[in-house]
């Protein structure tokens, strides 16, 4: 068995809020493996999205190690740290927040690869068609902005972004959590495709156990800054052991008295 | 097209334009009006208006036009303002934008040197640099610029600091952006707007302050300047007050311009929020 | 049963950059005395301008055709004492600067004529059927220092102060996480089903809705799809995209069997 693609170790991280320190995270520890999709699931204020950003060094953690690729993540900066991002991207909730209100599709889709030195210039409106084509747009969408078109399409467009580096891990903070249940299908479909054809893991941050149990292997249920349970993610909804994960759980809507929609 | 007709249907707004417009016309058509040097001899010293139709508003202690004057003052208070504005809303949205961006040690020092030009009195600043560098055009657009970059400075590190958070600033973060294009290319371009609101206040304050730096003896003394027809008047007041009370009029209705069309601009960017 | 309202072909048309959006159009629909109706719809169907045009929260700008009729009122409602609404963000909906329990008197206060004394009173009392914990002492906070479920439970206790005939909760649990939503929505059912309140609850979850009503409507670009009782509807649904909604939801059916 080779080494994990991403090592957390015993991180931590704690906020002052109104004066008193309070602990976002306390000693978090889980590996991701190559295309593997590792779900991360609590209630608000678990701290599964500080943990998110603090992969991305997006926050900087306290205390614990990070070690990506065999890579000591914590231990880089500057243009060292900038380098290393290629390989590691992150998918944001609100895609409309994601973007520059003044940035148009190829713009957005265009900026990994220019830092990145991914084609010259005159290679790269190509390289844009292509990614849009990949994520199931049109590769005419690039001269938009990117106010004017669908929740889902700016969701795919944002998908195209992240992979536009080959990124071996992205981390995807309730990608789907804002998307309307029609586009939602299609866009966790398009995720399965991209890991399985281009090889990349998933950190699926949600809090919808129902598109967890649909999309990930395994699954890490955080509470209070600390993962309370880790387990192969249909074993773990069928049959909870922590308190927070029986919590969890019991939450899900059911559909009442429903034919099964079992479609997966 | 529909901004500028909204801005227009505001009474502030049309009243500006129409100002600021008669302003600007004059400026830009003095060389084709006055091709002359306005500081050279025209005709007979201390001539009233309306006398000689040649010289419609008169002449002055010196027999220099009073009128070509006007033209090619207002050619000078467009220069000395615009060029102003400019540079302190420059200077101002680069030092708000990396103290905000920057935080911590970048943003204490930079926002203490903000404080210390705040502290000193605007006028008196350029007064002061004026006297030491020596008066030309240029010495007297940094003098202004010197006391006018403060305010942009301050708000555009506002809205930088909100826009930091927002999850772009983080989207190109993770896209291994560099801090400074992140700066300059993200946030910058979206704070921009309530800096740029500030524009007319920081005209409308050049105008005056270079009158008043004219007014002094510290403008540039190659050309005709408001302030410096209105100190040229000052010791013929009792015998001949339309010398300085011609260039006077001529510089409250600029300013009123500049203030009224920076009115309109913030009632039409106020009704299309409000609209949308 | 007299219906607690008659809804007629209601239509409704935003103005948005010289273009007529139609957001509603030829809407029928009925709600019960008493009874539980969900309106369901993704984005863009209109369901939360049903729930403002209800509450005649619409903005001035927008055009309505057809008519909202309440037999059993037989005069024009009034906010707060014949609709409560709750909205999906409390922080939003609530005063920032006024304590809560004043906020939930002042309803009373307006719409049951009551003095300030009886109305603290009954904050007191309506904060503990909410399951806030030390109504007393909670009464005095500032939302500011509550959770989110927390303000989201104070906003139904001011909404139900009135003691309205019918009670609108527009995405009230959307911003909530799900343990959260859980309790707030077994809430509401448990408060209309006391008091024999009607309920609108809009939503964009299938699953939620078919938790709490007994009746769910289907909207889509403004207009009604299908109505139904709640298991027929789940059970067998008429509409294509009434169809579509039940396959794309996802949930936990096979671990509940």
């Amino acid at each position: 068995m080779s080494a994990p693609l991403l090592e957390v170790r015993g991180l931590g991280k704690r906020f002052s809020r109104n004066g008193r320190p309070v602990a976002a995270l306390n000693g978090v520890s889980l590996n991701v493996a190559h295309c593997e999709t590792l779900a991360l699931v609590g209630p608000s204020g678990s701290g599964k999205s500080t943990l998110g950003h603090a992969i991305l060094r997006l926050i900087e953690p306290d205390s614990g190690g990070i070690s990506f690729e065999g890579q000591d993540l914590l231990a880089l900066s500057g243009g060292r740290l900038r380098a290393a991002r290629a390989r590691l991207q992150m998918v944001f909730q609100d895609p409309q927040a994601a973007f520059n209100p003044r940035a148009t599709v190829a713009g957005v889709i265009d900026d990994p690869l220019r830092i990145h030195g991914i084609g010259s210039r005159g290679e790269r409106p190509g390289l844009i068609r292509k990614l849009l084509e990949r994520v199931g747009l049109s590769p005419d969408l690039g001269e938009r902005a990117v106010h004017e078109i669908s929740g889902g399409q700016r969701q795919r467009v944002a998908i195209a972004r992240a992979i536009a580096t080959r990124p071996s891990l992205v981390v995807l903070d309730e990608a789907v959590s804002a998307l309307d249940v029609s586009v939602r299908g299609d866009i966790l479909t398009l995720l399965a495709d991209l890991q399985r054809e281009e090889n990349i893991a998933y950190l699926f941050i949600s809090h919808d156990l129902g598109v967890v149990r649909a999309v990930a292997h395994r699954v890490a249920i955080m509470d209070a800054g600390r993962v309370v349970e880790m387990g192969e993610a249909r074993q773990v909804i069928a049959d909870p052991q922590s308190a927070t994960g029986k919590a969890l759980v019991a939450a899900v809507p059911r559909l009442r008295c429903g034919i099964s929609t079992e479609n997966a | 097209m529909t901004i500028i007709h909204r801005f227009l249907k505001t009474p502030e707004g049309l009243a500006g334009a129409l100002l600021l417009a008669a302003f600007v016309l004059v400026a830009l058509a003095a060389p084709f009006f006055f091709p002359r040097d306005p500081l050279s001899i025209a005709g007979p010293a201390l001539l009233r208006p309306f006398q000689d139709w040649s010289l419609p508003l008169g002449t002055d202690r010196l027999g220099r036009d009073v009128l070509a004057g006007i033209f090619h003052g207002a050619r000078t208070s467009l220069a000395v303002s615009l060029a102003a504005a400019a540079a302190s809303i420059a200077v101002g949205a680069i030092v708000g934008t990396l103290a905000g961006f920057g935080g911590g040690w970048t943003d204490e020092v930079l926002m203490r040197i903000t404080d210390a030009f705040q502290t000193v009195p605007g006028f008196l600043l350029a007064l002061a640099f004026v006297s030491v560098v020596g008066p030309s055009l240029g010495v007297v657009v940094a003098a202004i610029a010197l006391s006018a970059w403060t305010g942009p400075a301050r708000i555009a590190r506002a809205e930088v600091l909100s826009i930091r958070e927002r999850d772009y600033v983080a989207s190109a973060r993770v896209a291994g952006m560099h801090p400074l294009e992140i700066a300059f290319r993200e946030v910058l371009p979206n704070a921009l707007p309530p800096v740029l609101a500030l524009a007319s206040v920081i005209v409308a304050q050049a105008i005056l302050v270079e009158a008043a730096l004219s007014f002094l003896g510290l403008g540039d003394p190659n050309r005709v300047t408001w302030g410096g027809m209105i100190a040229e008047g000052r010791t013929v007041l009792r015998s001949a007050p339309f010398l300085s009370i011609v260039p006077g009029i001529a510089l409250v209705l600029t300013v009123l311009g500049v203030y009224l069309a920076g009115e309109g601009a913030v009632e039409t960017a106020a009704k299309r929020r409000s609209l949308a | 049963m007299t219906p607690a309202l008659n809804i007629h072909r209601l239509s409704v048309t935003y103005r948005r950059d010289r273009q007529e959006v139609e957001a509603l159009s030829g809407v029928d629909l009925d709600v019960g005395a008493g009874e539980k109706l969900a309106i369901i719809g993704e984005s863009g169907s209109g369901k939360s301008t049903l729930a403002l045009a209800i509450a005649g929260l619409l903005p001035a700008s927008a055009k309505i055709a057809g008519r909202i009729e309440w037999p059993s009122l037989g005069r024009p409602p009034v906010n707060g004492r014949d609709i409560g609404f709750v909205f999906q963000d409390p922080s939003a909906s609530l005063d920032p600067v006024m304590a809560v329990g004043e906020q939930i008197a002042e309803v009373a206060r307006a719409h049951r004529g009551m003095n300030w004394r009886q109305a603290y009173a009954l904050a007191e009392e309506l904060l503990a059927r909410v399951k806030l914990p030390e109504p007393a002492a909670l009464r005095k906070a500032y939302p500011h220092q509550l959770s989110g479920g927390q303000k989201q439970r104070v906003a139904i206790a001011a909404a139900i102060a009135g003691r309205p005939g019918l009670l609108i909760a527009d995405e009230a649990t959307s911003a909530l996480d799900t343990i959260v939503q859980r309790d707030i929505v077994a809430l509401i059912r448990q408060l209309v089903d006391e008091d024999g309140t009607s309920l609108l609850f809009i939503t964009h979850d299938i699953a939620l809705a078919s938790e709490i009503a007994n009746r769910i409507a289907v909207f889509r670009n403004g207009q009604l799809v299908e109505a139904g009782a709640t298991e027929a509807l789940v059970a067998s649904p008429q509409q294509a995209y009434t169809r579509l909604l039940l396959q794309a939801h996802l949930g936990l059916e096979e671990t509940v069997r």
